[in-house]
């Protein structure tokens, strides 16, 4: 345990560094809940994308210093679950539903309808960095399939023509 | 807090309820939502506001009132007249209508099969209760079934009453639920776990959402019996955090259930001890999947590992722990109430109680239902679920999600229970359930469930993941025209291969959808190869050879 000691101050220090900002006190403070112990990572993790939209890889080396695990490890465990994404989200975001329920009513010619609008494919940004196109694998709203979320916004029984026009106005928005 | 404060709670509530002459109950749950069931929910407390109605009627959000391709659903009682499709145009005329009967134009009918062929038990207060007030949950009897548990029974007699109900896992494999119980209380460990998986993984499946939205504290109660029943002092919920309302609804559950004294020391002035405290998954399919859930919570990859050890015995952290899912939990209270022989009473022979299902896809009447297990598929489909939208053709039901199978036509009067649905080569699964109608290619439902296997494999074993890489891409050639006699040969070679040798129940059950396909449907498969022609019309043939 001697041996530990010193990361564990190091750790310490980079912590009252990154006090100060308002975003990283909440990232500190999942961390501190839980005893800075190993297993608080997927946990600290949910709040640093929560925070910040993504996993950046600078984060990534400050979790794994404080919570004391091998930055290997946080990159596994970051790059293994979906939910985790390494790169800035897009000003909007339009998730598509791709749960069973929504595939067999047309999510699939959504998708095709959104890619050939904005010329990108699921999990990618706009060059622009106004729009990211997700997929999700359920959104549990199968009652109202087919299902996007747009901005956050569950929309259900959605039609690729009302997708487009809000996709438009988001390219607008950005413009103007 | 003792059962005395608990009945007096119960009353003032019950009172209070029934000092408004009509109670105006709003679906908040995620279906309805959806469609701005908070926003009409808003105008009718605006508007009894403008009337000056605030003394005679009460506006309350409540969980899931099931019909969810009718929503936003809109409940008044006591007169029992439920509204579908409610828009904040309509809250006017809603509230004029209350003394003078239904509004003709929304009402739904009472008597529809929908309501009428269902039993609710796991969803008793869904629709009833708000699901973020604790003093709801305490007027429907909530909380008493855990003070019986804890001052008028051993441990052994709570594990003796849930092994005599007969009940069974609702996570998929319908193991029985009291020998899992009965296994963790006989390990010898000071520290024990008790672990509820919601990880609802399945797409097509939203059962466990509805309930942890619409009834969290059935849950957290289920799990504080559990926790006496096997000697556990902790507990953990793995939700998804792909459902932020259900987190935020269990949290808030917590922190009401710690504040009474539900959950913490000395539980109901006894020695008894139990904190529940929430983890998010990541989005990973395999974690629904018992070891690789317990690595997942420990903050490491979500793999599987070998099994025995089995949990019961060396689980979280290497301590013996107890993993149920949210259905089989929601199900202990009224068990522990009503007794095991009245459970025992409901279902068939070997599957007892009842299934909730997320009935979606081609049918009318989506949303989600409770049926006594062995009700027929017919009976599902064609009176709950209102028939096939635009009164088109049934070919085929897929329960069990990617881990499951399709039940043809010819299966339709099958008694929905464990044995009857392993027979025609599906499972129960969670109890998503997904209609199919002639517009639906089998072909491309069972490439849709291996492109989703494929991409969720952990990658631990090579089955598993080479298999369903390699089963992908034959059906891939089959769907895109280039498929050849020998690739069907091969496909099912592969199926057999990936379903016996692979370490994990997602590696073992992947090839599912694709020999019950196969099993059913095989006339769909042969036109793909031998005719090149999709019979539904979904596959592009050809598309492959000009991309190549």
């Amino acid at each position: 345990m001697e041996a530990l000691k010193p990361i564990a101050m190091k750790a310490q220090d980079e912590t009252s560094k990154r006090i100060d900002d308002p975003r990283w006190r909440r990232v500190n403070r999942v961390m501190r809940l839980h005893g800075y112990k190993p297993n608080a990572l997927i946990e600290t993790l949910h709040m640093v994308q929560d925070t910040f939209g993504f996993l950046e890889l600078e984060t990534l080396k400050y979790v794994a210093q404080t919570l004391q695990v091998p930055l290997s490890r946080v990159y596994a465990v970051a790059t293994f679950y979906h939910f985790f994404t390494l790169k800035p989200p897009g000003r909007h975001t339009c998730v598509v539903c791709m749960g069973t329920a929504c595939y067999i009513s047309g999510a699939a010619n959504i998708i095709g309808d959104i890619e050939q609008s904005l010329h990108i494919g699921p999990g990618e940004t706009t060059a622009d960095g106004a729009i990211s196109l997700v997929t999700a694998r359920c959104l549990g709203s199968c009652g109202l399939a087919p299902a996007v979320v747009l901005d956050g916004e569950i929309k259900g029984k959605i039609t690729p023509a009302e997708i487009l026009e809000t996709l438009e106005r988001w390219k607008t928005d950005d413009a103007g | 807090m003792t059962l005395d404060e608990i009945r007096e709670i119960a009353r003032i509530e019950a009172d209070r309820e029934e000092g408004y002459r009509h109670r105006i109950n709003v679906c908040v749950a995620a279906g309805c939502l959806s469609c701005q069931s908070a926003s009409v929910k808003e105008a009718f407390e605006k508007e009894i506001a403008k009337r000056g109605l605030e003394n005679w009627c009460r506006v309350k959000g409540v969980g899931c009132l099931g019909l969810c391709s009718g929503g936003p659903l809109v409940a008044i009682e006591p007169a029992g007249i439920l509204y579908h499709t409610v828009a904040v145009s309509d809250v006017s005329d809603v509230l004029e209508a209350l003394d003078d009967g239904p509004l003709d134009r929304l009402v739904c009918s009472g008597e529809m099969p929908f309501f009428k062929r269902q039993k609710r038990i796991v969803l008793e207060n869904c629709g009833r209760i708000d699901p973020e007030r604790l003093e709801d949950y305490i007027a429907a009897g909530g909380y008493q079934a855990l003070h019986t548990a804890l001052t008028r029974m051993s441990p052994e007699e709570i594990t003796r009453e849930i092994e005599k109900s007969g009940l069974r896992g609702r996570g998929g494999a319908g193991f029985p639920t009291g020998l899992k119980w009965s296994t963790v209380a006989k390990a010898d460990n000071e520290t024990k776990f008790v672990i509820c998986n919601a990880d609802e993984g399945d797409p097509g499946a939203f059962m466990d959402r509805s309930v942890l939205e619409s009834d969290p504290h059935r849950v957290l109660e289920g799990m504080a019996i559990a926790a006496r029943a096997v000697g556990a002092n902790h507990g953990f919920i793995y939700v998804r955090a792909e459902y932020p309302l259900a987190v935020k609804r269990l949290k808030k559950a917590i922190a009401q259930a710690e504040h009474a004294g539900f959950l913490g020391n000395n539980i109901f002035h006894t020695p008894f001890r139990f904190d529940i405290n929430v983890r998010l998954g990541a989005g990973a399919f395999v974690c629904g999947e018992e070891t690789a859930l317990i690595a997942s919570i420990e903050g490491k990859l979500g793999r599987p590992r070998p099994r025995p050890p089995y949990p019961a015995e060396a689980g979280l952290w290497g301590y013996p722990t107890l993993i149920n899912n949210v259905e089989t939990l929601a199900n202990i209270v009224p068990i522990i109430r009503e007794g095991s022989q009245w459970f025992a009473g409901i279902g068939t022979e070997k599957s007892k109680g009842t299934k909730v299902f997320a009935l979606a896809g081609r049918v009318n009447n989506t949303g989600l239902i409770e049926v006594p297990m062995g009700t027929s598929l017919r009976e599902i489909v064609f009176e709950i679920g209102g028939g096939i939208k635009e009164g088109k053709q049934f070919k085929a039901a897929q329960t069990g999600g990617p881990s499951g199978g399709c039940i043809p036509e010819h299966s339709l009067d099958l008694p929905m229970d464990y044995e009857s649905l392993a027979q025609v080569g599906s499972i129960m699964g969670s109890g998503g359930m997904i209609v199919m109608d002639e517009t639906s290619c089998m072909v491309d439902v069972a490439r849709y469930f291996m492109e989703f296997c494929r991409s969720e494999s952990c990658g631990k074993c090579v089955p598993c993941r080479v298999g369903t890489t390699q089963i992908h891409e034959l059906l891939g050639k089959i769907t895109n025209g280039t498929g050849t006699a020998e690739d069907l040969t091969k496909l099912e070679e592969l199926c057999d291969l990936v379903k016996h040798t692979s370490l994990c129940g997602l590696g073992q059950t992947a090839p599912n959808p694709v020999m019950s396909t196969l099993r059913h449907f095989r006339e769909e498969y042969r036109a793909h190869i031998e005719d090149r022609f999709c019979p539904a019309g979904v596959c592009r043939m050809g598309r492959g050879k000009e991309g190549e």
